[in-house]
């Protein structure tokens, strides 16, 4: 279904668009800055265009009215992505950002869901992260155990899973990236992203696409000093899927 | 035209932040009778016709899968609302 890319710069990234959706274009641009092609897909369309990977994007879809990510879960692109994702090992990559990985949830791609911040603000900043799977398909550029700064900027959330969920994330290696210091929202077990079994599909509250270019940045990279805007910590996230499509 | 009410709450495990807040705001205000809150979601489904089992199926599949999320909620109550005076909708 998918053709081959050969070259990073044939990699194509789909990027969906919701009512709604506020970070498409920036998904698009770390796309495109990581070196690959973006693809702009809308909610309602059934065709993924043969793209080889997609990013969910934040922002808020169908209005979050009844849950984030209840409705948009049925859109007819989400069907789409949730049949090609389910594949094991070599199904399609997808990224779920911040509403996109409340979406998935929902969609039932990943376990868990997000509630309101345990202390009820909506709360934005600089959020220092450990990279706790290097083994996905969004986090190879990565090695296990190093930390990143990106953005995070919500109200909704702290992620929750029954007990017995938790222990097999844990289990199974599928905690990919979890909160360093304090915790920002009273996520279990401090928990940031995770994988689906086979590694494929990731999700996480925190924006990497907001971390993708110098000037334009956070002001801090867990990698050390660096200039005004100048954090770009989050670009790995971008550059690993095209890697993988690549080989 | 009946209607069928479906009631949604958080799970008990799960810390419900609002109704956390809300808890903290009532005793401000003078309730001081309550020891816990919590918020849950109340839908109407309105029927063309008569409530049929089979309607009554669809409502309760509805809640399951739509209405609400079962890591995080449960469906608390899926039933015929009695008939209201007339004229009210």
């Amino acid at each position: 279904m998918r053709p081959e890319a050969t070259t990073l710069d044939s990699v194509r990234v789909g990027i969906v668009t919701f009512p709604g959706s506020l970070d498409d274009r920036d998904a698009a641009r770390a796309v495109r800055l990581a070196g690959g092609i973006s693809v702009p897909l809308w909610h309602g369309e059934h065709d993924l265009q043969g793209v080889d990977a997609v990013v969910v994007p934040g922002g808020f879809s169908y209005g979050d009215y009844l849950r984030a990510g209840a409705i948009s879960r049925f859109a007819p692109l989400m069907e789409q992505i949730t049949m090609a994702a389910s594949g094991g090992r070599d199904a399609l990559p997808v990224l779920g950002i911040c509403n996109g990985f409340q979406v998935l949830t929902e969609a039932h791609l990943l376990p868990g869901s997000m509630i309101k911040n345990n202390h009820l603000h909506f709360l934005c900043r600089d959020q220092r992260l450990r990279v706790e799977n290097s083994a996905t398909a969004w986090t190879s550029s990565y090695a296990a155990g190093d930390e990143i700064i990106i953005p995070l900027k919500n109200q909704d959330g702290q992620f929750v899973a029954d007990e017995r969920t938790l222990d097999e994330l844990e289990g199974e290696g599928r905690v990919v990236f979890r909160y360093v210091g304090d915790n920002p929202n009273g996520s279990r077990r401090d928990i940031a992203g995770i994988s689906n079994a086979a590694g494929n599909v990731v999700g996480l509250m925190p924006h990497p696409e907001h971390a993708v270019e110098a000037g334009f940045g956070p002001d801090s990279s867990a990698a050390g000093q660096v200039g005004v805007r100048g954090g770009t910590d989050g670009l790995g996230i971008f550059t690993s899927v095209l890697k993988k499509l690549v080989n | 035209m009946p209607r069928i009410v479906v009631d949604v709450m958080p799970k008990p495990e799960i810390l419900d932040p609002q109704g956390k807040a809300i808890a903290g705001a009532l005793p401000r205000l003078g309730f001081t009778g309550f020891t816990g809150v919590r918020q849950g979601k109340r839908f109407e489904l309105t029927v063309a016709g008569e409530v049929t089992e089979e309607v009554l199926e669809q409502a309760r599949t509805a809640a399951s899968t739509l209405l609400s999320n079962p890591v995080i909620e449960d469906v608390t109550r899926v039933e015929v609302l009695p008939e209201t005076n007339e004229g009210e909708q």
